[in-house]
């Protein structure tokens, strides 16, 4: 399921018009993350506070949001753009990949609540691609 | 059995309170056509879905969503026993449709992002996500469990 240049238009203009609420959004998706799906706190146990909106949350999710920018900018080679970040996943984080869905879900709920009408149907499917895509090149490295 | 606590309960049935089945339905439906287009193996009856337009356009895709939509009415009404509310659903689902279970979670996701961009984030918190997934969660299982 490769992304199609359609897509990667797609994914690039919504990534314009949403990338300045980047840190909200970033927050938002691990907070719910953190809410929706309790055993993904297991990853963050040293964290004082993992309330949502805590101070290690917000600066987490900007982190994050950090690297699906990175992954926007190499939308065309997402393994080696991701490499590294790859390497950090698996061997420093120990992430179990099947936790990339999860936060992808909730980066998707963030959008649709923040941007409804740039949520398109179009928008969905490629965004949808786009973080499937890119867990795929985090998960490169793991074994 | 599931248990409910009073927060997540009161959640779930003030969302639904404001959900218009007949708006959400069509929209996710149609939006689990388009983003997981293999979906549509179950709708070659439904006439023209070759394309998001037509998808988005097609009146057998909106009935049916009204009516999927429709039947988590009776899970909210039956919250202390979905599993059984769900029986003669689920093996409906195997025996006749041949549904792989596996869409009932993909709907379920789609079904959410919909709430979600509906509702924004005021209503649809972190709180009311937890509670409203974990609803469809126990219906998707139900809606699983006859299979054999």
């Amino acid at each position: 399921m490769s992304l199609t240049d359609k897509d990667k238009a797609a994914v690039k203009a919504l990534w314009a018009k949403i990338s300045k609420s980047a840190d909200a959004i970033g927050a938002d998706a691990l907070s719910r993350m953190l809410s929706v799906y309790p055993q993904t706190k297991t990853y963050f146990s040293h964290w004082p506070d993992l309330s949502p909106g805590s101070a290690p949350v917000k600066a987490h999710g900007k982190k994050v949001m950090g690297g699906v920018a990175l992954a926007v900018s190499k939308i065309d080679d997402l393994t080696n753009g991701l490499l590294e970040l790859s390497e950090r996943h698996a061997f420093q984080m120990r992430v179990d990949p099947a936790n990339f869905k999860i936060l992808s879900h909730c980066i998707l709920v963030v959008v649709a609540t923040m941007f409804p009408k740039d949520f398109t149907p179009e928008a969905h499917v490629a965004l949808d691609k786009f973080l499937s895509a890119a867990a795929l090149a985090l998960s490169e490295r793991y074994r | 059995m599931v248990k409910w606590t009073d927060a997540e309960r009161a959640a779930i049935t003030s969302l639904w309170g404001k959900i218009d089945v007949g708006e959400i339905g069509p929209q996710a439906l149609a939006r689990l056509l388009i983003v997981y287009p293999w979906t549509q193996r179950h709708f070659a009856s439904f006439g023209n879905l070759s394309t998001n337009a037509a998808i988005l356009g097609n009146p057998k895709v909106a009935q049916h969503g009204k009516t999927v939509m429709g039947g988590l009415e009776n899970a909210v009404k039956n919250m202390d026993d979905i599993k059984n509310t769900y029986t003669k659903l689920s093996v409906m689902h195997s025996e006749k449709l041949h549904v792989d279970p596996d869409n009932f979670r993909v709907l379920a996701e789609v079904i959410s992002v919909c709430v979600a961009a509906k509702f924004g984030p005021s209503v649809f918190t972190a709180d009311v996500q937890e509670a409203w997934q974990k609803f469809l969660a126990v219906v998707v299982s139900a809606l699983g469990k006859q299979y054999h």
